[in-house]
């Protein structure tokens, strides 16, 4: 299979600031590709490199076989691409949107419905409405729907999901695994941890670097120290004792629990947990139990953090 | 209003025309809790907040806020809480301290309380030699812990946090999420609105709005064993998915 895309030591900065450093990647044709990572991690500024709207600075990159720099005009027909703010008209319908992209592309509606169907039927009741008036859902699968209309080899979607809810989220994802079903490259950021998993393979990003690539399921594999749930009636308390638990590597509140990793390295997860629940017992907290569980990608993520969270100040 | 309930509302309503957006609910977050307010867009969320926060006021119902009622209350209730949005609410080209100096003149502290508790708090968030340094050059983290803590300076009985921890790295979010408990601790009330589950689940207790009613109410835990799944995001999907389907 070929790479529709390759990253070659990229490096992008503004100013002083460097949003990509020395970033090396390949993605291969029809991947459903996630970068995963917080605001700030260059997630955009790559995104806009590869979408031909921005230059790197050094290192290269090739989409579809074109180098992203040299042969935009060859690249630009045949990419897709919604930034992460809503760039539609606001004061044009969800149709008059769709036939303005469309025709900037050199075709019609009509031509490409097949193509867009599996989305326009959910927009199709409101095509007369203002595309400014839409809820956040609404927005983001018209901004789909547009970049795709030109039926594009690979499709570039930066952070298509940040503010929309539970359920928009969970159908937009829907439709990407449909579109990859049909072939499509697609290359798609999130802030959002949970969204890893629908991915075939993501990169975590922090800081303009790559701090790992893999399968979802690999990059949680490879979390190397046994990880607990701890509950417990107070959560806080419990945080804060443990805080002060010789053993401890890590605790961090995790929803309604607490993720608790241990110092040592050479201990079975057996005795860390009975060790663990008895000192929490120790201090006279109620309704203790620890269960060891898989990692997530929020754990693998914190665990290449190295335990550090950014600076006050840059 | 006795002193352990910090938000009581009763068949709270609002219309807008023939549109009600926020439908008859009835709710009690007590003192010191952590309550999540969620709903997926346009169930009335923001309408309610309003209402909550002395902005807007009711077509029908009652609420008291901190003890004051959202009718006759309203500016006594503005200096009772403390609002934090999502969409950031420090000023960039004020540095740390100048912002300090401003949310504490705005909510009337004396210049000498202002120092004190301005110092206070950068100490505790280890801030110290960020102090004169423009909010703009502050990482989004950090300039969200610093909004939050601009949002307790006048000490209020409850705060409002507009989905706090939204595009921040995990480590960051935690250390958040550990100020909010500490907060919660001290016996401020904490009242969180996102339409991110897993941000729900920090949360001793929430609400799901679904179109301008409250559609489920508990713990974590409860919802996720009245839904029989050990998943909020399925519990919100289930709840509003029929509400949402086919709504633009």
């Amino acid at each position: 299979m070929t790479d529709a895309v390759v990253i070659e030591g990229l490096v992008k900065r503004f100013g002083t600031t460097v949003a990509v450093r020395e970033v090396s990647l390949a993605v291969p044709t029809g991947e459903l590709f996630g970068f995963i990572g917080p605001d700030g991690a260059g997630k955009t500024t790559l995104f806009r490199v590869l979408a031909t709207l921005l230059l790197p600075d050094s290192g290269s990159a090739r989409v579809l076989g074109h180098d992203v720099a040299k042969e935009l005009w060859a690249l630009r027909p045949r990419l897709g691409y919604t930034p992460g703010r809503f760039s539609l008209y606001p004061d044009l319908s969800v149709e008059e949107n769709l036939r303005f992209f469309a025709a900037v592309f050199g075709t019609s509606l009509e031509r490409e419905y097949d193509q867009i169907a599996p989305i326009y039927v959910q927009l199709e009741p409101f095509k007369g409405r203002r595309a400014g008036a839409l809820s956040g859902g609404m927005k983001q699968k018209l901004a789909l729907c547009c970049a795709l209309v030109h039926q594009p080899d690979i499709l570039f979607l930066d952070e298509p999901t940040t503010g929309v809810d539970a359920v928009s989220r969970r159908e937009f994802w829907e439709l990407l695994a449909r579109f990859k079903a049909s072939g499509l490259t697609i290359l798609v950021s999130t802030p959002y941890m949970d969204e890893a998993t629908r991915c075939d393979r993501i990169a975590l990003m922090q800081n303009g670097r790559i701090l790992a690539v893999d399968t979802p399921e690999a990059i949680t594999r490879s979390f190397d120290r046994p990880l607990f749930a701890v509950r417990a009636d107070e959560r806080y308390r419990t945080l804060l004792a443990l805080r002060e638990y010789p053993h401890t590597h890590t605790v961090y509140p995790f929803g309604e629990v607490l993720h608790y990793t241990d110092r040592r390295t050479d201990m079975r997860a057996e005795p860390i947990h009975d060790q663990l629940t008895r000192f929490l017992a120790s201090r006279g907290l109620a309704g203790v139990s620890a269960e060891a569980i898989p990692a997530t990608i929020e754990d693998s993520f914190m665990a290449h953090l190295g335990g550090a969270g950014e600076a006050p100040a840059s | 209003m006795s002193e352990d309930i910090a938000i009581r509302a009763e068949e709270l309503t609002r219309m807008f025309g023939s549109f009600t957006a926020v439908d008859h609910i009835t709710l009690e977050v007590r003192a010191g809790e952590i309550f999540g307010f969620l709903g997926a867009n346009g169930a009335g969320k923001t309408t309610a907040m309003r209402m909550f926060t002395g902005l807007l006021e009711p077509s029908s119902g009652t609420a008291q806020v901190a003890g004051h009622d959202v009718y006759t209350g309203s500016e006594a209730i503005k200096r009772a809480i403390g609002y934090m949005s999502q969409r950031f609410s420090l000023y960039e080209d004020l540095t740390v301290r100048e912002n300090i100096r401003l949310y504490g003149g705005i909510y009337g502290l004396p210049d000498r309380e202002i120092r004190a508790r301005g110092e206070q708090m950068l100490a505790r968030l280890g801030m110290e030699q960020s102090a004169d340094t423009q909010v703009r050059a502050i990482p989004l983290g950090w300039r969200q812990k610093l909004s939050f803590s601009v949002a307790l300076l006048h000490r209020p009985r409850i705060v409002f946090l507009d989905e706090p921890t939204g595009g921040v790295d995990p480590i960051t979010r935690r250390q958040f999420w550990e100020m909010i408990y500490q907060t919660a601790a001290e016996g401020t009330t904490v009242l969180v609105t996102t339409h991110y589950m897993d941000e729900a689940e920090y949360c001793d207790r929430i609400s799901i709005m679904v179109t301008g009613r409250i559609g489920a109410m508990g713990t974590p835990a409860e919802l996720k064993r009245e839904f029989g799944t050990d998943s909020m995001d399925e519990v919100f999907v289930r709840l509003a998915r029929p509400a949402t389907a086919g709504a633009a």
